[in-house]
């Protein structure tokens, strides 16, 4: 079943990209083949091997169960918070947070998460910036 | 002798202070990476991408860097598998069979040493394999057009799937996905955007090392946050290591076997779309089939040990002939080292050898200098790598994303880049999932712009004619090649799979 959803996810994808290459503005200097002819040719294999996959599925995989899909939507909401909050909070603070938050998921207790998280902060910032000069995101509080 | 004294150059850029401290850090993360299971060569050489580029380094010392992890990793992959039974990354799977149980009985040091030395047997002459072989290839390379580029492109994307491929439908649409995933941006030939939906962030097109970086690492990330991995500690009953150094009557019997495995294995490594994997399944079947009289294979035969890192190890270097000599790899891994190449602004291929002498062959001798350091560090210091596969999941994953997020960000500074990486993660773990490849992806979204590039030449070049494309003895032989290698699978690729995978766990969809 999980393979039939692909298929048809994976044929609506070819035909979206298949309609976004027709409607790519051809520029009035092109050479023979143009900017869209390959797109197209992409679109027509995508949507082909959608089509064998749809109609041909292999077994299902085993889907985690709600708690650990919800474990993982969590991560992702955490990295993207880490992603938007990182120019304004600095490294270090926001590297401490979401590596602990991750340990601490990861079956880490609370405590040890929490200096695995500031572990991980710190050495990244020694090595990477003190060390090896590459230069991090600097917060308020410079670093 | 015109190559040798290549070589002799080559040694002179190698033999740098810093190039070979940047050898010796590679090797020592290379090996650490591909012994903690779950982090193969693919991964940890895409961690390590961004950090080469942000620290400045030139061209010739990132791929020293770069390569050293590579044949480390695939020398650290045989570690686990020997002492947990868990292979590092896929290739070390055949390693489990015979090396398990001879740790088992109490021989753990010395399939480790022993072990450590197949794989320098291996790597050292799929090494020189390399140095005679990669010329000859240039020197046919030469002779492609276009037309042929084109052709060529899509062999590479044919045979990708690999003989073990279950589902060549799935490699095909990761294919297309990859190849899509390229064309976002503005087009190089004509100044039109494409696909980019009015954001100017999209205009320079996606970053492939964002893309190889998020798929590889992250989705990593997501699979032990699903399984929780953190329970897999308690696997650490300590095993008795043993004596260090093999016998030598051990090493006398084992020779015919390693030098038997690397000539198969680099054959397996240098065709498209087998790898090492495939190179350390191919020589320990046949190994088993021709020496193992007393059905001693399976149950802690030395030979059994070495065949599979000797035959891995030099398929290894195998695959970076076609990689280097025609910019198109045959493996995951090389595919991740094409990323390195593009990003420093060098194109591989034929033109390679006459533009970057001094990139090749300080590459190749580093590969050697890699290969020595990497002796004489498994062996004696096999036991501080073992200590170093008990430092649990929990708190390494953690490291591995930030480690991620930190290249990213210092590329480009910007939050964007980030999502992205978020978004090929979670893409990536959903792929993963649903066993698509991840590797024809990433060689999409390399090779996409040239291939279209090439098809556009060829075609221009002959006045829209799209029968140039099938005009060459040459284009049509790859044509054919690129058929025969995308259709086996469909009726083999099975069975060869369920023999590959009779023992030891599914690794997930990375391959070497």
């Amino acid at each position: 079943m999980s393979d039939r959803i692909f298929g048809v996810f994976g044929l609506l994808l070819a035909i979206g990209f298949a309609f976004a290459a027709l409607a790519i503005e051809e520029s009035f200097l092109s050479d023979a083949v143009g900017p869209k002819a390959f797109p197209i040719i992409i679109a027509a294999v995508l949507g082909l091997s959608s089509i064998v996959i749809a109609l041909r599925p292999d077994a299902a995989p085993e889907w985690p169960t709600f708690a650990r899909l919800a474990e993982i939507a969590a991560a992702v909401v955490m990295m993207i918070l880490y992603a938007e909050l990182l120019p304004e909070v600095g490294f270090v603070i926001a590297t401490f947070f979401a590596a602990a938050y991750l340990t601490w998921r990861l079956g880490s207790g609370l405590l040890a998460s929490l200096a695995t998280g500031l572990g991980t902060s710190l050495g990244i910032y020694v090595i990477f910036h003190l060390v090896l000069g590459l230069s991090l995101a600097r917060g308020p509080l410079g670093f | 002798m015109e190559t040798l004294s290549s070589l002799a150059d080559g040694f002179a850029i190698a033999l740098t202070w810093q190039n070979l401290l940047l050898a010796l850090l590679g090797c020592f993360l290379g090996t650490i990476m591909g012994a903690l299971p779950g982090l193969g060569p693919s991964n940890g050489v895409a961690i390590l991408i961004p950090l080469a580029f942000t620290l400045g380094l030139g061209a010739t010392p990132s791929l020293i860097l770069l390569t050293s992890v590579y044949y480390g990793a695939m020398y650290g992959g045989r570690i686990s598998s020997i002492l947990l039974n868990i292979p590092g990354d896929e290739p070390a799977m055949m390693t489990c069979l015979d090396g398990y149980p001879m740790a088992k009985n109490g021989m753990a040091g010395q399939a480790l040493s022993l072990s450590g030395i197949a794989s320098f047997v291996g790597a050292f002459f799929a090494t020189w394999g390399l140095i005679f072989l990669a010329p000859q290839l240039v020197k046919i390379a030469l002779l492609f057009g276009p037309a042929e580029y084109f052709a060529l492109f899509a062999l590479a994307f044919m045979t990708l799937g690999g003989v073990s491929s279950t589902n060549q439908a799935k490699s095909a649409f990761a294919a297309a996905l990859g190849l899509g995933l390229a064309m976002i941006g503005v087009d190089t030939q004509t100044g039109v955007p494409r696909f980019t939906f009015g954001e100017v962030h999209l205009y320079d097109g996606l970053d492939f090392l964002v893309a190889i970086v998020g798929l590889f690492a992250l989705s990593e990330v997501f699979i032990f946050l699903e399984h929780r991995h953190g329970e897999a500690d308690g696997s650490k009953s300590r095993l008795n290591i043993g004596r260090l150094t093999p016998t030598l009557s051990m090493l006398k019997e084992t020779t015919p076997t390693m030098a038997r495995s690397t000539v198969l294995g680099f054959v397996a490594g240098v065709l498209p779309g087998a790898g090492a994997s495939l190179g350390s399944f191919i020589s320990y079947s046949f190994e088993k089939r021709l020496v193992d009289k007393k059905k001693t294979f399976g149950k802690g035969d030395p030979r059994g040990v070495a065949a599979p890192e000797a035959g891995n190890n030099a398929a290894a270097g195998g695959a970076l002939v076609p990689m280097l000599a025609l910019g198109v790899p045959g493996s995951g891994t090389t595919a991740v080292l094409l990323a390195v190449l593009l990003s420093l602004n060098i194109t591989p291929g034929p033109l390679l050898f006459s533009q970057n002498p001094d990139v090749v062959w300080g590459l190749i001798a580093a590969l050697f200098i890699a290969n020595f350091m990497l002796l004489a560090m498994n062996i004696p210091m096999v036991g501080l790598f073992t200590r170093l596969l008990m430092v649990p999941p929990r708190i390494l994953m953690p490291i591995v994303a930030m480690v991620s997020f930190v290249g990213i960000y210092g590329i480009s500074g910007s939050s964007f880049d980030l999502l992205v990486m978020i978004g090929f993660g979670v893409m990536g773990w959903v792929l993963r999932k649903l066993d698509v490849p991840l590797v024809p992806i990433i060689l999409g979204t390399l090779l996409g712009n040239s291939m279209e590039n090439n098809l556009r030449r060829a075609i221009t070049i002959d006045n829209g004619n799209w029968f140039t494309l099938i005009d060459s003895p040459l284009s049509i032989v790859l044509w054919a090649i690129a058929i025969i290698g995308f259709l086996l699978p469909v009726f083999f690729g099975r069975k060869v799979k369920s023999r590959m995978h009779e023992r030891g766990d599914e690794e997930g969809s990375i391959t070497d």
